[in-house]
């Protein structure tokens, strides 16, 4: 027993001695993310991590980037950023909307840190935030859809009612509608962003009653794979999901945060970074369309076609005349819903024949 | 609102949602007749999980995937069954490090599978047979994983019933001291109890990644090994209850996705709730009638041969 | 198998304590191997786990955080694991005690509410954890449900109950349609014991709980009726103690606990409620009640060992860039070497001649 003990003090020891070592100066400049899910999910989280990877090719070895993944939104978010700020990252990245709080906190600590919070609209000196225009893309897949779709009913598994869904729902109605005005829409929510075998079931399930093409706003390829399967179409989300669905997919949403992180990080690197709130869509690449496939060539024109205009920003999904479901007009003729209003959407458009989720 | 080709459509999906379950849980069933309570389930279900995938992947061969899968099911739990069998540590702590260990290991493995796919394992297709309205897609249209669990479940409902073997295992689980007066080893039969028990969820991780969603990701057993476990306690330890069990599980789960789509504005939250509040139901209503048929009266408890 | 353990009545306090050390260095030298096949230098990957979290204030600070909740769950989960009662539902009581507590916050939002909505949060969370933990007991009593299986079912009601409220009612209504209620009035928040960090008042319950946790399961009537309903039920009844009151009163204490450091939770750390307020905390504290040896005081170490083993994961991830993954495999093998070392300081092990049956 002696022997272990002295052991392991003299481990003990070792480790104390290795400890201090470790401190050495660089030029490099620090930046870090912080993920909700795990690199692996193969959809949010996998995509924000390869926008990092983005930054590290674009910066070479001027750069160090790090991350910390499947952190629980919670009382563990404020400390795993804490300990980013003080590792010596000068920009932070936090990329769920649960992190608000807890960057915001953070942010105030460390005033000589500059943070960035995804999909959140709270912003301070040092704390900017970013968000993509998913929608934008909805609205060639609900032109698509219509355009598919023999039964005329669209399948839509959901994750949670929060307004970057709901507004993605919307978007794709009415691309839907202005092709075809009698579409349908079934809507499904499985309260998870990732659950393989939850999202193939919603997905047979829509496929069972009578949806032949499906929409997905969650993280798995599971959805794509039943479609596939059960020989229907349908829309990836996040990646390029072609692998899972050759047959089914029709184009897939795909997430690029790689030229805002790149970006984002040379502002840090230049001094210019300033606490701005970057809703980026189509114009930007942030949000990139997968190649269109299994569907007929003036089908993919119209795609494309579809896609060219809003990012020119000839087209905008929410432009008037849009009713709610009660028929009341709430956008006007010629005009645009605003920036603010699609994102806290909490009301369906006229021809959704369902109710929005705790409203 | 329903038609017979839906309603067989809705049933087959009922059974391959419940059939995942069921293996993990027969397993479970087996380790706990034996007397130790295994709550590493759904660690050794996500370890076959990615086992199976990057065997299945690399060699192409969905067979040598699944028993690896199979293999790697036992492997973590012969870690499971080294400290609480043999070492007769608290079965409840040991199980769960064993989950946490196993989801780590999982990820290590898969991580390098990531985006890619394989083809599903197919499902069964009798001319004339599969075509029959409702029972046809139910009955003849499932992947060998569903027929698999089904043999599983005679073949364990069999032996522990009526052969001798099983009637050993029953009394190690019941009364651990006795069966070692007996001259029965208390501890190896545990152990292969065990090794059963991770078979089983390797098994279960493999209809995960193989068949029902044929790809890896992280974390893709979402929780499934804990209501494993809570179906075996469920079925009071009789494998025709965890049959019940299993596919009325099955059943809510995916009816609450089919009462969504009708679009009735049922608050999602209470519709996901389902599941679990009949499986409280349920138990509740078993528990009234059938007072008495509980757990294996050693379960849990850990045995040393000279207490 | 010609082994024999044989169990030694008189354990001397060295070896007890050798327990842990003995385990450290099994887990050193698996994680060892682990590391230097993942390509990692194992003595910074060890120091940055076991070592640099202890030496400053401030992850000190932290460590205590992560540990209160797991503690004070911890603790209450004894009472029940003691009497043979198996809640392994800790993390839906958290919930429900943080909802209610929570109520009270949001109903006093933005009022002249004084310094009493504080303390009238934390009996109310107690409350609710006690009432979600005494739906099990009661289903068990009257029907004979298993407890294991029902407080398990709850946590997933739990915690849909809590998304549906945060999503809908309580919803903040500036926030954006976004599912998380208004921050918290500062007379519904949890004093902070230092000007920096977040090291807040609830570790001071969570020593108290301790305290007298301690003295009720090692000195009192009611500790020994629920170690007695636990180890010999027979007896216990012949010795005229209720066996439905144990039941009820087991679970009551475990629900308000857990449902008390759920609301500690919501008004210290978190703030505000949102869909997540726990990484398991729950199901954590059942490996923290279990490593203490269901004794309070082992539970206080058990809760520091694993809130240790987090913080230490997440700062590898950050100076290492080593994977979640290798967190949770070091996690899982510094358990399990915990576990086999505490058995193996106890008993001698011996090889028997001839067959034994094992």
């Amino acid at each position: 027993m002696r022997k272990i003990l002295s052991l392991a003090v003299a481990v003990t020891a070792g480790l104390a001695l290795a400890g201090i070592g470790q401190a050495s100066a660089q030029e490099k400049l620090k930046a870090a993310w912080v993920y909700i899910g795990p690199v692996g999910d193969f959809g949010w989280t996998y995509q924000h991590d390869q926008g990092r990877k983005a930054v590290e090719a674009a910066f070479g070895d001027k750069v160090e980037t790090t991350y910390v993944e499947s952190v629980p939104e919670g009382p563990d978010a404020e400390r795993v950023i804490e300990q980013l700020a003080r590792a010596g990252n000068k920009i932070i990245f936090t990329t769920s909307f649960g992190y608000m709080e807890p960057t915001l906190k953070v942010a105030k600590r460390h005033p000589k840190v500059f943070f960035e919070h995804a999909t959140g609209y709270k912003r301070d000196k040092n704390l900017a935030t970013y968000n993509a225009k998913f929608h934008e893309g909805r609205y060639v897949l609900g032109q698509i859809a219509a355009k598919m779709s023999k039964t005329g009913t669209i399948g839509y598994i959901a994750s949670f009612p929060i307004p970057e869904v709901i507004s993605g729902i919307n978007s794709l109605m009415l691309g839907a509608q202005s092709v075809n005005p009698d579409m349908k829409i079934k809507v499904v929510w499985v309260n998870s962003w990732f659950d393989p075998a939850k999202e193939a079931d919603a997905g047979k399930a829509l496929i069972d009653q009578g949806a032949d093409v499906i929409s997905q706003h969650t993280d798995s390829p599971a959805a794509m794979q039943a479609a596939e399967a059960r020989g229907v179409k349908a829309f990836g989300q996040a990646s390029d999901m072609i692998t899972f669905g050759p047959k089914a997919q029709l184009t897939s949403i795909v997430d690029n945060w790689g030229p805002y992180y790149v970006e984002r990080v040379k502002a840090a690197m230049d001094g210019t970074w300033k606490p701005t709130d970057t809703w980026a869509g189509m114009k930007d690449g942030e949000v990139v369309m997968a190649p269109y496939t299994n569907m007929p060539d003036d089908v993919k024109a119209m795609a494309q076609a579809t896609q060219a205009k809003i990012t020119s920003g000839e087209l905008n999904p929410f432009k008037g005349p849009i009713y709610n479901q009660k028929g009341e007009l709430v956008v006007k003729e010629g005009e645009v819903l605003a920036d603010k209003d699609i994102l806290s959407m909490n009301w369906y458009v006229k021809g959704i024949d369902d109710k929005v989720p705790g409203q | 609102m329903l038609d017979a080709a839906i309603l067989g459509a809705v049933l087959a999906s009922v059974v391959a949602a419940a059939t995942t379950l069921l293996l993990a849980s027969l397993g479970e069933l087996v380790a706990e007749r034996a007397g130790t309570l295994n709550l590493g389930v759904e660690g050794m279900m996500i370890v076959g999980a990615a086992v199976g995938y990057a065997t299945a992947y690399s060699t192409g061969s969905l067979l040598l995937g699944t028993l690896a899968a199979i293999l790697a099911g036992v492997a973590l739990s012969l870690v499971f069954a080294g400290l609480a069998v043999w070492l007769a540590t608290n079965q409840v702590a040991s199980g769960l490090a064993t989950t946490i260990l196993g989801l780590g290991l999982a990820g290590l493995i898969g991580s390098g599978f990531v985006g890619t796919r394989i083809d599903a394992a197919p499902a069964l297709r009798v001319p004339g047979l599969t075509d029959l309205p409702v029972v046809g897609p139910v009955l003849f249209g499932q992947d060998a994983f569903v027929y698999a669990s089904i043999l599983l479940l005679i073949a364990v409902a069999y032996g522990l019933a009526r052969t001798r073997a099983g009637l050993v295992l029953r009394a190690v689980g019941e009364n651990h001291a006795a069966a070692h007066a007996l001259g029965h080893p208390v501890r190896r039969i545990r152990t292969l109890a065990v090794m059963f028990g991770g078979a089983c969820a390797g098994l279960a991780g493999a209809h995960l990644s193989l068949a029902y969603t044929p790809f890896w990701a992280s974390d893709m057993t979402a929780g499934r090994g804990w209501i494993a476990l809570a179906l075996v306690v469920f079925s009071a330890w009789r494998p025709l209850w965890l049959l019940a069990g299993a596919y009325l599980f099955g059943a809510v789960s995916i009816l609450q996705l089919h009462v969504q789509g009708f679009g009735l504005g049922i608050p999602s939250q209470l519709l996901s709730s389902l599941p679990y509040l009949a499986t409280i139901a349920a138990l509740v209503v078993i528990s009234a009638l059938k007072r008495g048929q509980g757990a294996p009266a050693s379960l849990g408890v850990p045995f040393v041969p000279d207490r | 198998m010609p082994l024999k353990f044989e169990r030694q009545e008189n354990v001397s306090a060295l070896r007890l304590a050798a327990a842990p050390l003995l385990a450290l260095v099994f887990t050193l030298v698996v994680g060892a191997i682990m590391f230097v096949a993942l390509g990692h230098d194992p003595i910074r990957a060890f120091s940055i786990y076991f070592i640099e979290p202890l030496g400053d204030v401030y992850t000190l600070q932290e460590l205590v955080v992560k540990a209160c909740p797991l503690l004070i769950i911890g603790v209450g989960l004894a009472f029940c694991y003691r009497a043979n009662r198996w809640n392994i539902g800790a993390e839906g009581q958290y919930v429900a005690g943080a909802v209610l507590g929570s109520g009270l916050a949001l109903a006093t939002q933005g009022t002249e509410a004084g310094p009493w909505v504080l303390p009238a949060m934390l009996v109310l969370g107690a409350l609710g954890g006690a009432l979600w933990g005494l739906i099990p007991a009661f289903l068990r009593v009257r029907f004979g449900a298993s407890e294991i299986l029902t407080s398990l079912m709850l946590v997933y009601v739990a915690q849909l109950g809590l998304d549906y409220l945060v999503r809908g009612p309580w919803r903040d209504p500036a926030g954006f349609n976004f599912p998380q209620s208004v921050t918290f009035d500062p007379v519904a928040v949890m004093p902070l014991l230092m000007e920096e960090g977040r090291l807040h008042a609830g570790i001071i319950i969570a020593l108290v709980a301790v305290a007298v946790a301690t003295f009720v399961l090692g000195r009192t009537l009611t500790g020994f009726s629920i170690e007695l309903a636990g180890t010999a039920p027979r007896a216990a009844a012949f010795a005229g103690f209720d066996e439905k009151r144990v039941t009820y009163g087991v679970f009551a204490v475990s629900g308000a606990l857990a449902g008390l450091a759920g609301i500690i939770e919501v008004a210290g750390p978190i703030g505000n409620l949102q869909p997540s307020i726990s990484p398991g905390y729950g199901f954590t504290a059942i490996i923290a009640a279990m490593l203490g040896r269901l004794h309070p005081v082992g539970i206080l170490v058990a809760s520091l060992v694993l809130a240790l083993t987090y913080i230490g994961g997440e700062a590898a991830q950050i100076s290492m860039r080593l994977p979640f993954d290798v967190t949770r495999v070091f996690q899982g093998t510094l358990l399990i070497a915990i576990l086999a070392a505490d058995v193996l300081v106890r008993y001698r092990i011996r090889r028997v001649e001839g067959t034994s049956h094992a």
